[in-house]
Parts: structure tokens; sequence; C-alpha cells
């Protein structure tokens, strides 16, 4: 009895996996990362977490935490609110409909992928935040964002897929929303 | 498993198209009042400070150790660099000194009344989001400790930029480089009257500039306090020449932030937030 009450809790906790990541990359993407003498670039980090549990495990990141995951963001960042949740949410829904399209497929499949995704997500965010604040700003910080976001995506990859092999199979939580 | 995915699909479909909707609507909320979500940002943001704090110094930590290996390498050569520009500041004191008892003296016969001293809130950068659209960097102090809006933020270099938002426990600092930074400035020894305007690129330019102007690369940059916000005097950065602009290297960028002081001079700028309790910090210099 208390082995499988036990169970089911760690199992819980096993299934807030992804969404504790995804939080977790919204902070570490605010950390003071520049090197000395450089400007700092950050990645899209929580955008990669995005794609990855859309594709693999949508039924343990609930929409509605990615779109509060997005607000989030926004606050931190400094955007104008709803434009990040805006833009995961978009994305989010873009990748869990087009699940049979990269699973099972080669990585690099699924990385052009996310690149594609990443592309439309720089855009998305571009014209919002340029609509919002009333001027068309220069794209070139974004545009290197998109860089450095496409190939970090293979090394946090291998962090989900880590914490992925962790998680209770998933024909148990499919229905789970 | 696979089976299922149709149906869930269209099970979700609603709540994507409402979670957009949402977006949408908050986006035009804030567009319609952009100071309505200002509160809600720095609360949100106060509530991540203690995370942030505890996540960013293993990540100090790390870029530190990386400079010393790169200072490692380049140990002998600095030493000797140091050395000369060691000797090079003596003599820069000694004139230094001689400047200052003389301007004493100067400013006794005028009766000139000096300038409140400062009050200084020395914050840690906790957080900095390296945004494509935004330059900025987060401050683990807040209203708590004195911190107020417009405040002018100093590394020991010199100008940073300037307090825009505070929170109970946490700050943001607006960076001289962002696309919202204007800063009234002096230029090169005639003091030429400009604006200094960030947008977005680690280089600021100059607007503003007289007709005739005599400024060449290299011109120091200091803050003129023209309209308030920011105490006078303050070292910004290098006059650069760009390609047929004049743009400024600031001093901010030449190395990364970890410690930043906040400096009241208790003026009244235009961006002043009368609202927030005056800065009890330590004083003087």
């Amino acid at each position: 009895m208390r082995d499988s009450s036990w169970h089911s809790v760690d199992g819980a906790a096993r299934n807030l996996t992804p969404s504790l990541l995804t939080l977790l990359l919204v902070l570490f993407g605010q950390l003071p990362f520049a090197l000395p003498g450089q400007m700092a670039v950050t990645p899209y980090f929580v955008l990669m977490a995005v794609y990855y549990w859309g594709l693999h495990r949508s039924d343990l990141l609930p929409a509605t935490v990615v779109f509060l995951i997005g607000l989030l963001q926004d606050a931190l960042e400094g955007e104008p609110f709803g434009v990040n949740a805006f833009v995961l949410v978009a994305v989010y829904w873009f990748v869990a409909s087009q699940q049979r399209l990269f699973r099972g497929k080669h990585f690099v499949v699924v990385w052009w992928g996310f690149a594609i995704a990443a592309l439309l997500a720089a855009l998305a965010r571009w014209i919002l935040v340029s609509i919002l604040l009333g001027m068309a700003l220069a794209p070139w910080g974004l545009a290197l964002e998109f860089l450095v976001t496409v190939a970090l995506y293979p090394v946090l990859t291998v962090a989900f897929t880590l914490a992925h092999k962790t998680l209770p199979r998933s024909d148990l939580g499919e229905f789970l929303d | 498993m696979r089976a299922s995915m149709p149906f869930r699909y269209g099970a979700q479909r609603s709540t994507f198209t409402l979670l957009l909707l949402l977006s949408t609507a908050i986006m035009l909320i804030g567009k319609a009042d952009p100071t309505l979500y200002e509160r809600t940002r720095m609360a949100v943001t106060d509530l991540t400070v203690p995370v942030l704090g505890f996540m960013s110094q293993p990540v100090v930590a790390a870029s530190q150790l990386m400079g010393d290996i790169r200072n490692a390498a380049t140990v002998y050569q600095d030493n000797v660099a140091l050395r000369e520009e060691n000797e090079r500041l003596h003599r820069w004191r000694a004139v230094a000194q001689g400047l200052e008892s003389e301007n004493a003296r100067l400013r006794q016969m005028l009766n000139f009344a000096p300038e409140a001293p400062a009050t200084y809130i020395s914050g840690r950068v906790i957080g900095d989001s390296g945004g494509a659209f935004l330059r900025s960097v987060l401050l683990n102090i807040g209203a708590r400790e004195g911190v107020r809006k417009g405040a002018a933020a100093v590394d020991d270099r010199g100008l940073i930029g300037r307090i825009a938002e505070v929170g109970e426990w946490s700050s943001r600092v607006l960076l001289v480089t962002d696309l919202n930074s204007r800063i009234p400035v002096f230029v090169g020894e005639n003091r030429q009257r400009a604006i200094m305007a960030g947008d977005n690129t680690d280089m600021p330019y100059l607007a503003h500039l007289p007709a005739e102007i005599s400024i060449v690369a290299g011109d120091l940059v200091i803050t003129s306090g023209h309209g308030g916000a920011f105490p006078a005097g303050l070292p910004v950065g290098i006059v650069v020449r760009g390609d047929g602009e004049l743009r400024v290297q600031p001093f901010l960028s030449a190395g990364r932030l970890e410690f930043v002081r906040l400096m009241d001079f208790g003026l009244t700028g235009v961006i002043q937030d009368q609202t927030l309790g005056v800065a009890e910090s330590r004083t003087g210099r």
C-alpha cells in the first residue's frame, strides 16, 4: 500500500518534469552569461523545451502551462506582455499538430523542423514587438539569437532525452491533460 | 497511442485558439496602456529574484574562471602594460591633485555652491536577458533598499544606464545601449553638447550635434547633466567613427557587469518617481 502510494507520488512528480524543465529554462535564459569582453546573446532556451516536449510528450506539458510560461518570459525579458505567450503557444500548437511528421525521424529532420519553428517564432516576435512599440526594430540581435538557438538545440536535446527516459510510459498519460 | 492523437488534437484545438486570443487581448491592452503591466512585471520579477540570485552564482563563477584562464595566458604582457600605465597614472595623479587644490581655491573665491554629495546603493546583477529587443539587466536590489526610478547606474568605469523599473526586491537597469536610452552628453575638450542615443547595437550614436562640429575619434563622452536626469560629469564612453556617423564606444561593453552602483543625486529630473522614498543608504564617496 505504502509502496504504491509512493509510486503514484513519484509518478506525478515525474509527470511534472517537462513543465518544470521548461520553467527552469526561462530562468536559465535570464542569467548573465556574457563572457568577459563580449555582449550577451542569450539563446531562446524556452523555445527548445516547448518544441521538444510538444513533439514527444505533449500530454505532459499542458498548453495553459506554455501560455503562463510565455507570460513569465515576457515579464523577465521586459518584452511587451503577451508576445512570448502568443509565440510559444503558436509554436506549441504547430509542433503538437505535426508530431506524426517528425516522430521517429532522423534527428536532422527534427532539427530542421526546429530551425523552421525558431525562424517563424523570431519573425513573429519581431513583427509583434515592432507593432507594439510602434517602430521597426533592428533585426540583427534577433537574427543572432536565432542562429545561436538553432545551433544549441542538439545540446539541449541530449538533456531533454535524458529527462525523457525517466518519465513514465506515455500510453498511460496520453489521455491525462 | 497513435489512434488517440487526432482525438486529443481536436480536443485541444479550442484551448489553443482560446490561449492565442487571450495573448492577443493582453498585447492589445498593454498597447493601449503601456504602464498598466509595470507593477505586474516587477512583482513577477521579485518572485524570481531568490531563484535567479541562487542560479546566477555558479554562472558568474564559471564566467570568472573563463576570464581567469584567459588572463593567465597574457599575464606577462599584461604586467608590462600595467606597469607602464601605472607610471603614467602616477604622473596624472600629481596633475589631478594640483588641479583639485587649485579648483578648491578658485571655488572658494567664487563662493561656488558645491553639488550635493551623491548617495550610493550597490547591487549585484542577477539577470541579463541578452534580449534581442531590449538592453537591460536585473539587479537584486529594489525599493526596500531605497532604489528610485531614474537613478543613474554606474560601474567602476562610468555610466551604464538608469533604473527603469523598481520592484520590492529587484530593479531593472536600462542600459545606455538600449533603443529607449537618450542621454544628454558633452563630447571632447570643447564640451560639445549632444544626445547619445541607443539603438540596441553595442555602440550608441550621437544625435543633435551642432552644425559645425570638431569631434574626433577618441574624444571622451561625459554626461552633461542637462534635463536633470543624470548627474553631470560621469564618464560614458569614447567617440568612434562608424560609417559616416559618430558613435560612442561605451565603457560598459568592455567587460561584463557584476556589481552596479546606483547614484542618487537628489535631482528632480523628468523621469523620477516621487512616490518612492529617498535612499536610506550609506552616503559619501
